[in-house]
């Protein structure tokens, strides 16, 4: 009978790299709350810190889907749908820092 | 000149049917390393808007338009190269649906090249710039 645990944890190692991926996100958006704070916030610089907000939450929501997907015994690949919305996430987040340099 | 057994990558974005037509599903490990190799792309991707985003803030020594121009070149490459990532997975997983060789790519040996130069330039902006 087939061990249902990996012996190489894949599983868990992917569920890992997509938290750190998350919190790397999440520095991101820190960094530009520290700028909004610091240097004082123009309608760009609001607009662009809402953006980046919003992309961290859509990602974080698609890193938990994903998450729980992996955890079947044997999962499925990655939907490219998935693949393509987190790397749009990341995209608009450089479009908001973009606009914070206005 | 395109050939409809090879359609292009970007088509697989959109369509999971299209990307599971593909030949044969691989051991689901090898789908998961390719999942974590994109995610570690994506990180680069946040690293180099990160730096775009510090950039613009901690270079307040430099005249605004460098410290400008330096930011917009890191956050236009952070676009880019998450755009790559996700290209550069679907064609790593349909090279291994269809049993072949993974993709070659110049992008890597550019990222590193192109992150050396704009470091020894940032370098030299730095110690020339904030003097004044």
């Amino acid at each position: 009978m087939s061990d249902p645990r990996d012996p190489a944890a894949q599983p868990e190692r992917t569920r890992f790299a997509w938290r750190r991926t998350t919190l790397a996100f999440a520095v991101v958006v820190v960094l530009e709350i520290r700028r909004v704070v610091v240097e004082g916030g123009s309608v760009g610089g609001y607009a662009g810190l809402s953006l980046a907000l919003c992309t961290w939450l859509v990602f974080l929501a698609a890193g938990q889907r994903r998450i729980d997907q992996l955890a079947a015994a044997a999962p499925a690949a990655m939907a490219p749908g998935l693949a393509l919305g987190a790397g749009l996430c990341v995209v608009a987040s450089a479009m908001s820092a973009g606009a914070l340099l206005l | 000149m395109s050939d409809p057994e090879r359609p292009s990558a970007v088509r697989l974005w959109f369509s999971p049917r299209r990307l599971r037509a593909e030949g044969r599903t691989p051991d689901y490990r090898f789908s998961l390393a390719n999942e974590r190799t994109f995610l570690a792309w994506v990180r680069t991707a946040l690293a180099l808007v990160g730096g775009g985003i510090a950039a613009d803030q901690f270079l307040d020594e430099m005249a605004r338009p460098i410290r400008t121009t330096i930011a917009a070149v890191l956050l236009v490459g952070g676009a880019v190269c998450a755009v790559r990532a996700v290209n550069h997975w679907i064609r790593c997983e349909r090279a291994m649906r269809r049993g072949e060789d993974l993709p070659e790519s110049r992008f890597p040996g550019l990222l590193a090249v192109g992150t050396a130069v704009a470091a020894v330039a940032l370098i030299v902006a730095v110690v020339v710039g904030t003097r004044r």
